[in-house]
């Protein structure tokens, strides 16, 4: 056993890494539940994202053009999850498993003959100067493009729920939808955008696993991120800065029992491997919730 | 412009509808997907759904038709109470690796003494006790923190999974098997083995208990007290509550029963098919039993030919596998298609399509 | 004032099965305060929500100042000078005053600005509203406020208000008809709907009566008499229910010193009720909504636990027992809200006569249910209550509100308790349903059983108590004798116009 091969700034800035994909994938479903949808299809987005982005960035070399293409999978197959829901009135509990299943069985059909394949790297942007100070500028700011897309998502959706008109609106239809569409917002319409942007951020999460975390396609490798983003959702009591911390908490779980397996300490492998998700539970457990948006999972049928 | 409007009674017809409905048009898209794969549709649709029961080598496929859907039937079973009362336990897969485990530690800590009628039991109860243990978590949780059921259920299975792989590495690992991963084969040794019953047809005692487990459910719901408190909780919880329900008791049993359920599922197939415990035995039976229980409508007989029918595309989808090439991948899609389908024509049970303009 | 605001000519509007507006035609003065009467099921919301641009007429139009009017959504109407205060409060809980009432303007200035404007109209009218409370935590009067001053932040020419005083006091019902008169005199129109004769008789000037989707009648309130606007509303000369001379009893349900905390953020916690109930007697429990009333009920049904020596039936201290435990002692309840808490909408009228029969009627033995006489047992509720139904196989939400709520009361009725606990029995019924549930909850009565009726509708418990004790913030006043009670002694009872000087000192 040998801890002098942690590094703690390393430590620190994969940390960073390892919460990106959680922190998309949390971002986009706090919306989603804000508008008072609740969907558990995650994983299935997550890792449909991932193989689309593997797939248009092994062709195209672009990992842009991946996490684009990620981004319109994810969206695309939560459009299912909203069509099912919103139109046809669908138990979003039953949907949003079967999204995730769905997922699952597609991206394994999409991703045949794309294992073992290395995608085209993704480089880091060292900021100028800022990067350059030591301690603070290798953890916060020598990263790769997509870690401060991730925050800057987080900014963004802060902003747009506490200081926009459009936000407002999305909060009373998640809060109150009878009194939302009584006041003449179109509810659905806005779930339905709502559904879209989570698929989206779902993707992004997930092409951020294949094209920069791991980086290549293995079947189901998301390995349950999607409900760990779903946690930190109810443990950040659907606000966007505490969400921020759950991702960070997670990661730094992640990170620490990999560099302890690297570093050969006496626990067995397996039991380090179970820690994130034990330390999910744990933290769903301590943090008691804040209030959930008032029609979260409800149907909504605007009858006479 | 369609409208939907609401019935004021939920369609009988519909109720059996709709899962064939669902199924007709599974085979339909689902065919178009294998053409888009290059492969024959009706030939491979063929083969999945009716090779296995009538064709060339269905005497070899037919038994195996009720190894795979005993386990899904029981585990399916114990689901339907619980999403019938509105308690999501999403982590069979879970329990049933968790009881598996505890049914196979149990049968070989009693290796190699010969004592069928004590140690077949026993490991039939440990596996009821450990998929019980492992679902009392998420129950307990969900009681006295309010803890979400369904993320709690579904972390356990990624822990159960380690623990898994920890027994296949370390303790349960064959003293005998020469540093290979893996115990020893249960269903090579006579007390633990859990055999077929009638030679080449499939029914082991696991079948015989997802029997069972449909009658029992079928007279609880239909009969008991406490099938009807378990519908009126899923369809009206404050309902429920004034009829005198209590909300933790319900949520405690529904969880214990689904968890047992799953439990002795994993020791009938740890001790049968699967016979040893490996770093991953569990084939997925957790989550498809899932699809199950829906496609069955959550009814014991629903179930019951829903297992049937889930169990015919994993053996059809292994022969068109073989023979067509078909990526198994493509079958589990045709799964999910198959839940989603359901739950969209499922619409069609409370709401019936109007046209005309809309408001 | 005789210049017309809005013209309804031959609206229609039919759904599957009801025609809930035929041929309604009337105008609307501008400055004119117009009474819209009706029963529930008359198709008052209807025709609101058609002006408002929720439902688009199949046939008719509307002519606003003279110009055609088709609002096709609520922002239409709100931008041609409507804006409605809905009966179901159309707000958000978790939002605070100045979101909510941004949520219902087309363009809201900022934040910081709309803050104080809000100040500023709620000063003028009389309403005082602090912007950055939490609705959720508001009084349902101080609710109403934040309806009203959305809507008057938007200059309305027409302001319809839907049931507006259900929710308020006596007194606060004279503060809301001097701020209608200000508005009024600025030459505002307002479309006022509502049931309660008096009501309409001291505010409005005119009244277009509906039954049945139809107009059935036009009057100037001030000149006709509540019996003949009643008779023209319903349609038939009412029975009013008669309750049999008797003596109270012996003491059988006695309420301790019951507290219990609020069961969540916008509830309202129970403190320190003690009352006794005797044989044969009602009590009616008078209140605003909100004041703890739920709360009430759930800790006298046993769905609330509470020490045991709170809640004591026949010398028995049950405060710590469940639901069918206090049916066994003979304590029968009937919740306000009937779909998906009194009854199970989706199940069937056999069902839910199980739901709360088990017990008494002995409908479980040894755990199987028996459900021949489940069916007998609702059908004996249909029978006697005359819920018009097909049969007992029939789903609760098949029915109409009335239909159901006399089987909901029926179903508990019939199990003859000792104790009747009802939370709104006639709410949201017709008045023929309404008459004959009340003459059904004073015949138990008289037959012995010790009733509480909670209710908001005073005229109704004024009509069918024995004593009368009001729920305020939770507290319950002393019961006094019903009779000879004033309104004005009620409404004290109520707590007067309490929230007002509380939003003052707040604000």
């Amino acid at each position: 056993m040998d801890f002098s091969s942690i590094n703690p700034i390393l430590l620190l800035a994969s940390l960073m890494v390892a919460a990106t994909p959680i922190i998309l994938a949390a971002a986009g479903e706090l919306i989603v539940e804000r508008a008072g949808v609740l969907n558990l299809g995650v994983e299935g987005m997550m890792i449909t994202g991932a193989i689309t982005g593997f797939i248009a960035t092994v062709t195209t070399g672009s990992p842009w053009i991946g996490f684009a293409a990620a981004a319109v999978g994810g969206a695309g197959l939560s459009l299912l999850f909203g069509f099912l829901t919103q139109f046809l009135l669908s138990n979003q509990v039953a949907t949003g498993l079967a999204l995730t299943l769905f997922g699952l069985g597609l991206s394994a059909l999409l991703g045949q003959g794309y294992n073992g394949i290395k995608a085209p790297e993704f480089p880091k942007i060292d900021i100028p100067v800022i990067s350059d100070i030591p301690v603070l500028g290798p953890i916060l700011f020598s990263h790769d493009p997509m870690v401060y897309v991730g925050l800057g998502l987080i900014a963004g959706i802060w902003y747009f729920l506490k200081y926009s008109r459009a936000g407002l609106v999305l909060r009373a239809v998640g809060e109150n939808h009878e009194a939302a569409h009584a006041l003449g917002y179109h509810v659905i319409r806005i779930r339905i955008l709502a559904i879209m942007f989570g698929g989206a951020c779902a993707g992004l999460g997930g092409a951020y696993i294949s094209l920069v975390r791991v980086p290549q396609w293995t079947d189901g490798m998301t390995a349950g991120a999607g409900w760990i983003a779903l946690a930190i959702v109810v443990f950040a009591s659907w606000r966007p800065w505490r969400l921020l911390i759950g991702a960070y908490l997670f990661g730094g779980v992640t990170v620490l029992q990999l560099n302890l397996q690297a570093a050969g300490i006496a626990i067995p492998v397996e039991y380090l491997a179970m820690s994130p998700y034990i330390a999910t539970i744990l933290v769903l457990v301590l943090m008691s919730a804040g209030r959930a948006p008032g029609s979260l999972g409800k149907i909504f049928h605007a009858s006479r | 412009m369609l409208t939907l409007e609401k019935r004021p009674q939920p369609s009988k017809a519909w109720v059996y509808a709709a899962p064939i409905l669902a199924v007709v048009i599974t085979m339909i898209v689902g065919g178009a997907v294998f053409a888009l794969l290059g492969k024959p549709p009706l030939e491979a649709i063929r083969t999945i759904f009716y090779d296995p029961i009538f064709g060339e080598f269905a005497s070899y496929s037919r038994p195996q038709l009720l190894i795979k859907a005993g386990p899904l039937i029981l585990i399916a079973i114990g689901l339907s109470f619980g999403f019938r009362a509105g308690i999501w336990n999403i982590g069979a897969e879970g329990q049933y690796i968790i009881g598996a485990l505890a049914a196979a530690g149990t049968g070989l800590a009693f290796y190699p003494m010969e004592a069928r009628w004590l140690i077949f039991p026993l490991m039939i109860i440990a596996g009821l006790a450990g998929g019980m243990l492992w679902a009392a978590i998420p129950a307990f949780l969900r009681i006295r923190f309010k803890t979400n059921e369904i993320l709690v259920s579904l972390m356990l299975v990624y822990v159960a999974e380690a623990i898994q792989a920890s027994m296949a590495l370390s303790l349960l690992r064959n003293p005998d098997g020469h540093g290979f991963p893996g115990s020893r084969n249960l269903s090579q040794y006579s007390s633990s083995a859990n055999l077929e019953l009638i030679s080449n047809s499939g029914i082991h005692w696991g079948v015989l208990a997802a029997v069972t487990a449909v009658v029992f459910a079928y007279f609880i719901l239909a009969r008991h007290r406490f099938g009807f408190d378990v519908r009126l909780a899923g369809q009206s919880p404050r309902a429920a509550g004034f009829a005198g329900v209590d909300a933790g008791r319900m949520i405690f049993i529904c969880m214990l029963i689904s968890g047992g359920l799953a439990g002795a599922a994993g020791m009938f197939e740890i001790a049968g098919p699967a016979g040893r415990v490996s770093i991953d035995f569990n084939v997925g039976y957790g989550f498809t039993a899932i699809i199950v229980a829906f496609l069955g409508r959550l009814h014991p007989v629903g179930i019951l030919i829903a297992g049937l029918l889930m169990a015919l595309t994993y053996i059809g989808g292994e022969l068109a596998q073989l023979s067509l090439g078909l990526p198994d991948a493509a079958i589990q899609l045709f799964q999910g298609m198959l839940l989603f389908f359901l739950l969209a024509v499922d619409v069609m049970t409370s709401y019936r399509i109007r046209f005309g303009k809309t408001e | 004032m005789t210049d017309t605001l809005l013209e309804l000519r031959g609206l229609t509007k039919a759904y599957p099965g009801v025609v809930a507006n035929s041929d309604v035609s009337f105008t609307i003065g501008m400055g004119e305060v117009h009474a819209l009467m009706g029963e529930n099921g008359a198709g008052k919301s209807t025709l609101v929500k058609t002006i408002y641009g929720l439902v688009r007429p199949d046939t008719g139009s509307m002519m606003l100042n003279g110009a055609v009017y088709e609002p096709s959504e609520p922002r239409a109407a709100r931008a041609s000078g409507v804006a409605m205060v809905f009966q179901h409060f159309s707000l958000f809980d978790a939002l605070n005053v100045a979101e909510n009432i941004a949520l219902g303007m087309e363009n809201p200035p900022a934040m910081g600005d709309l803050a104080a404007r809000i100040r500023e109209v709620s000063d003028q009218y009389g309403l005082p509203l602090d912007p950055d409370r939490i609705v959720g935590d508001l009084s349902a009067g101080e609710r109403q406020r934040v309806e009203i001053i959305r809507c008057l932040l938007q200059d309305p020419k027409l302001l319809i208000m839907d049931e507006p005083t259900s929710v308020l006091t006596p007194q606060e019902v004279e503060i809301l008809f001097k701020t209608l008169n200000i508005l009024r005199a600025e030459g505002t129109s307002i479309l006022y709907i509502s049931h309660k004769l008096e009501e309409i008789r001291t505010l409005c000037e005119h009244a277009t009566i509906l039954r049945h989707g139809k107009v059935v009648g036009n009057c100037d309130p001030r000149q006709t008499s509540a019996r003949d606007m009643a008779e023209m509303m319903v349609g038939a000369s009412l029975h009013v229910p008669e309750k049999a001379p008797h003596e109270a009893g012996e003491v059988v349900l006695s309420i301790r010193g019951l507290s219990a905390p609020a069961p969540h953020q916008f509830g309202t916690a129970l403190k320190n009720i003690s009352v006794d109930v005797r044989e044969g007697e009602v009590l009616g429990i008078g209140g605003v909504a909100g004041n703890g009333q739920d709360e009430l009920v759930a800790a006298l049904s046993g769905e609330m636990k509470t020490a045991a020596g709170m809640v004591v039936i026949d010398g028995r201290e049950i405060g710590r027992l469940g639901p069918n435990e206090r049916r066994a002692a003979g304590l029968c309840a009937a919740p306000e809200e009937r779909n998906g808490h009194a009854a199970a909408p989706d199940m069937s009228l056999t069902e839910n006569a199980l739901m709360t029969g088990a017990v008494r009627k002995n409908l479980v033995k040894n755990g199987l249910l028996d459900w021949p006489a489940a069916k007998a047992f609702a059908e004996e509720v249909i029978k006697a209550f005359d819920v018009r139904t097909p049969g007992p196989a029939n789903a609760a939400r098949s029915l109409s509100g009335g239909n159901l709520q006399k089987f909901v009361i029926g179903r508990e009725i019939m199990q003859k308790p000792r104790v009747l606990v009802i939370n709104q029995p006639t709410w949201g019924v017709d008045a023929a349903a309404a008459a004959s549930i009340r003459q059904a909850i004073l015949d138990l009565a008289v037959s012995g059983t010790a009733v509480v009726c909670i209710s908001q509708d005073l005229d109704e418990l004024r009509e069918i108590s024995d004593r009368f004790a009001a729920l305020n913030e939770g507290k319950l006043t002393p019961p006094r004798r019903a009779k000879g009670l004033t309104i004005d002694e009620i409404g004290l009872m109520l707590g007067g116009a309490h929230d007002m000087e509380v939003a003052h000192v707040d604000a």
